[in-house]
């Protein structure tokens, strides 16, 4: 077997913070060989990223790492800040979560590729500028000589991976830090970068660590796993060993939680809510953001038809900038249409006055993406579930306190945070605030835009139980927005896809999910990683003959 | 409540000790307070402030309607006593009579005496007079301040929020504030107001000292109105009249608070200024600019009358100037991470609590 790049032993990063030393990750143990992919997963808070930043001291200064770490063979933790200086980017390289932020926005991304270069080789500017337009070329980005001169901002989302990618294989580095790198993308551009990614370790054998929470992910492109949790390593063992075999509890839990595309029940809608009234009809319903100064106006939803019965929850899905949260705004009156008709219970609101929108607040609640904004961080969140209830004029005092109470007890939440602030929660605990929120005035309609995307696997399993229970027991209708196929899969009686802002598809779950008809909905469906090493090397290959067909 | 505290719903909510001990039960209000009570020269400020008020306005007497209360000092600024003479040395009058230097460095005794700041042209008590000057000052800056910020918070406030047309027509008003020069400004409204006194000399510049405030409250509301918890309130059913007041406002006070300190530093400028070139406080009233106005040609025989009133301006606007920035730095949540030195002492040493 060939000398391992990196090798880390009884590697640990410690925090110092108010006086005590903060453990983010213990005793790390592991080996890297070229051509190798390594993934480290493990939830959020679990010490994944701080571990990969630590390998080559990218932290703040209150962190302190100890135990060894060597790349080809040298030590990096004593290392004098030189010697790191030369092996970064020139022997480890790393490619960050957020493109858009990771790659100045003032510079051509031609100059930052060979601002690398330049820094560790010494090549004129017309050199380097051919050498980047190589690397431009083999990230396949259309148009190299082009692209050279763009900026990051004149990018797509997965184009301005693509350049980060180029910018981190300028050296030939040995070794790829990838920290979530397809994280911020859609499932279509993250199956094409991790096609990308994978071709260039077979084409430039570097080995890959590979930090992710999407098991998907994983399963596409790991040939070895370590499971993390609360700093301390968990399980470490192949790619089939993790999947096929887990031994630990954790990481039986971990792969339990993850929800597995067409892996859950038929969910069957009572019959006697078929033939009710819809709750939410939407005829023809166009959407637009009006013209701003020199900002044209945009028309984020076309022609968009849709009903919901009572009792019956919904999937919206489609990529980002489809539309779908617009939708969902509109569909509570939070955003005026500009044609079409758009009924709620019964009311016509396609054209309300904000006083005829204030009576049918009472029937309608939503739940929000983010858990950090959803919730006014000025209040108590007992005041903010209780705010729905008492500007309705149902309750006040003593009572609206038992009302609150009883809603904290209905999410699963103890009584006594009624008096907590939303930043004294975690991310699942404020997304149960929000729930209890939205269901205070016991909603004919909820809408849930996102409402998972920012919790952690088992957070979100837990989430999704818990939905299901209420809406169990509360009969509401629903309209679940997301962009996961799998967490609408688990939800939904019918799937309706949508794509810049027109419905593609709508219907049955089944049908959908295993018999879809627009070639869109087969393409989103088949770009989703399934959590299963072998199944999803049959998913890309058969997608991958697709595509060249 | 605080037994199931430790108690979360679900432990695998709850991350490792370093995310609870983030989220350990204290509101943003008690971080801001905690931070604030750490900025050691915000403190010292504060403290230093609120000494020369209560210093300066018991100093002088103050009568609110019936209530009079005489004043602990027995000199009155407007009272005219005998001019010292024989004291002084030199040939000049009036010199002050405060020692501070015990009699062993300079032969003469530790002592306050009858006129510790000396006397003016006329033999009244200076003590007195900058007293009174101060008091003048501190209440301008006062009203100045609370004034602006108010308007300033309701303009930025309706700017923000609305948008369209109700905020360019209030920010072309704003920027057309603040094209004209807050000296002219300020002297034009001391010209014709000054004479009915220093509160309504300090009524009419807090009227145009709103400009930079508004702005600053605009912006914020414009990135607030925005988040997702002020969609969730128009959806429970607020009014706007709700959402503006209840929901974004109290997000807004950081911004509020630190801009309306920085505001008063500069009104007791201002003040000073316009006193200093005759538009501001008018005699037999006393003001501290107004003071070194009087007596500037005076500054090379009798210099402790420039003195003693530029010590309380210098005193009341770096105070103020600092617990504003201490506010600033303490509702700044990037000051957050960083490590004190004591902190970076024990780092470097290896030892942990």
């Amino acid at each position: 077997m060939s000398e391992p790049i990196l090798k880390v032993r009884d590697f640990s990063v410690d925090f110092w913070v108010d006086g005590v030393w903060y453990p983010a990750a213990i005793k790390m143990n592991f080996d890297l060989h070229p051509g190798k992919v390594l993934a480290i997963v493990g939830e959020s808070g679990s010490g994944k990223s701080t571990t990969a930043l630590g390998l080559m001291d990218l932290l703040a200064t209150n962190a302190r790492r100890s135990g060894s770490v060597m790349v080809k063979g040298e030590e990096m933790i004593a290392a004098k800040a030189s010697t790191l200086r030369k092996f970064r980017g020139r022997e480890v390289a790393y490619i960050f979560q957020e493109p858009m932020t990771a790659l100045n926005p003032v510079y051509t991304i031609g100059f930052q590729i060979v601002e690398t270069l330049r820094n560790h080789f010494d090549v004129g500017p017309k050199v380097a500028r051919e050498r980047a337009i190589q690397l431009i070329t083999l990230v396949e980005i259309p148009v190299p000589e082009r692209a050279f001169d763009k900026y990051p901002h004149q990018l797509s989302g997965g184009q301005r991976q693509r350049a980060m990618i180029a910018q981190s294989l300028a050296c030939d580095p040995g070794l790829l830090v990838a920290d979530e790198p397809t994280t911020a993308l859609d499932v279509t551009i993250q199956a094409e970068i991790l096609d990308l990614m994978r071709g260039l370790r077979t084409k430039l054998n570097s080995a890959i660590l590979l930090i992710t929470h999407d098991m998907g992910v994983v399963a596409d492109m790991a040939d070895e796993i370590l499971v993390m949790k609360d700093g301390n390593t968990v399980e470490h063992g192949s790619s089939e060993q993790i999947f096929h075999n887990p031994q630990h509890p954790y990481t039986k839990e971990l792969l339990g939680a993850v929800p597995k595309l067409g892996g859950s029940a038929k969910r069957i809608l009572p019959a006697e809510s078929a033939n009710a009234a819809p709750v939410l009809k939407m005829e023809n319903v166009t959407v637009e953001y009006p013209k701003r100064g020199r900002v044209p106006a945009f028309t984020a939803v076309k022609d968009f038809s849709l009903e919901i019965f009572p009792g019956e929850i919904v999937g919206l899905v489609g990529e980002s900038g489809s539309g779908k949260t617009t939708v969902g705004r509109a569909a509570i009156g939070l955003l005026p249409i500009k044609a079409g008709r758009l009924e709620i219970v019964g009311t016509d609101i396609s054209h309300a006055t904000q006083k005829e929108l204030f009576t049918i607040r009472r029937h309608t609640g939503i739940v929000f993406q983010d858990p950090a904004s959803s919730l006014n961080p000025r209040l108590p969140i007992g005041e903010s579930i209780g705010e729905p209830i008492f500007l309705a004029k149902l309750a006040k005092g003593e009572e609206l306190n038992r009302k609150v109470e009883d809603l904290l007890e209905q999410v699963e939440l103890p009584r006594s945070y009624r008096n907590r602030f939303p930043h004294e929660l975690s991310g699942g605990q404020r997304q149960r605030v929000g729930i209890a929120r939205a269901l205070a005035l016991t909603p004919d309609l909820l809408i849930a835009d996102e409402p998972t995307s920012a919790l952690d696997v088992s957070v979100q399993a837990r989430f999704l139980d818990l939905l299901l229970e209420l809406q169990d027991k509360l009969k509401f209708a629903c309209l679940f927005i997301s962009h996961d196929l799998a967490v609408v899969d688990i939800l939904s009686h019918r799937i309706a896809v949508m794509q810049d802002g027109r419905l593609v598809e709508v219907g049955d779950r089944d049908q959908i999910l295993k018999n879809a008809k627009d070639p869109y909905t087969r393409r989103l469906i088949a770009a989703v990683p399934v959590p299963d090493p072998i199944e999803q090397k049959a998913r890309r290959e058969a997608r991958l003959a697709a595509k060249g067909s | 409540m605080s037994d199931d505290v430790k108690q979360p719903a679900d432990s695998a909510d709850m991350k490792s000790d370093i995310f609870s001990k983030e989220t350990e039960g204290l509101s943003q209000a008690q971080i801001v307070r905690k931070r604030f009570f750490q900025h050691k020269a915000a403190m010292t400020s504060l403290f230093v402030l609120l000494g020369i008020i209560f210093f300066v306005f018991s100093a002088q007497s103050i009568s609110l309607g019936p209530v009079k209360y005489p004043g602990w000092w027995k000199y009155d600024y407007e009272q005219i006593s005998d001019l010292r003479i024989a004291e002084c040395s030199g040939g000049v009058v009036g010199c002050p009579s405060l020692d501070v230097f015990p009699s062993s460095i300079d032969g003469t005794p530790m002592q306050i005496g009858e006129h510790p700041f000396g006397q003016d042209d006329i033999g009244r008590d200076y003590f007195a007079m900058v007293m009174r000057g101060a008091q003048r000052s501190l209440l301008v800056m006062v009203i100045i301040g609370t004034l602006g910020a108010a308007l300033g918070t309701v303009i930025g406030a309706i700017a923000g929020f609305f948008r369209g047309w109700v905020d360019a027509i209030l920010m072309r008003f704003t920027d057309f504030i603040i094209t004209v020069p807050t000296i002219v400004l300020g002297s034009v409204i001391g010209y014709h107001f000054g004479n009915l006194g220093a509160v309504f000399l300090a009524f009419f510049l807090g009227i145009f000292a709103w400009t930079g405030i508004s702005r600053l409250v605009r912006g914020e509301f414009l990135k607030l109105r925005e988040l997702e918890f002020v969609d969730a309130a128009r959806v429970a059913g607020a009014s706007t009249r709700r959402i503006i007041f209840k929901h974004i406002l109290p997000n807004a006070v950081g911004v509020i608070i630190v801009s309306a300190t920085l505001l008063m530093s500069g009104a007791i400028l201002l003040e000073t200024g316009l006193s200093y070139l005759g538009f501001g406080v008018v005699p037999p009233d006393v003001s501290l600019g107004l003071l070194i106005s009087n007596y500037q040609d005076a500054f090379t025989v009798r210099p402790w009358l420039f003195w003693w009133p530029g010590l309380f301006i210098i005193a009341v606007a770096l105070c103020v100037n600092f617990i504003g920035d201490g506010l600033r730095d303490a509702f700044d949540p990037r000051q957050r991470r960083g490590m004190s030195r004591k902190d970076k002492a024990s780092l470097a040493s290896g030892e942990s609590k």
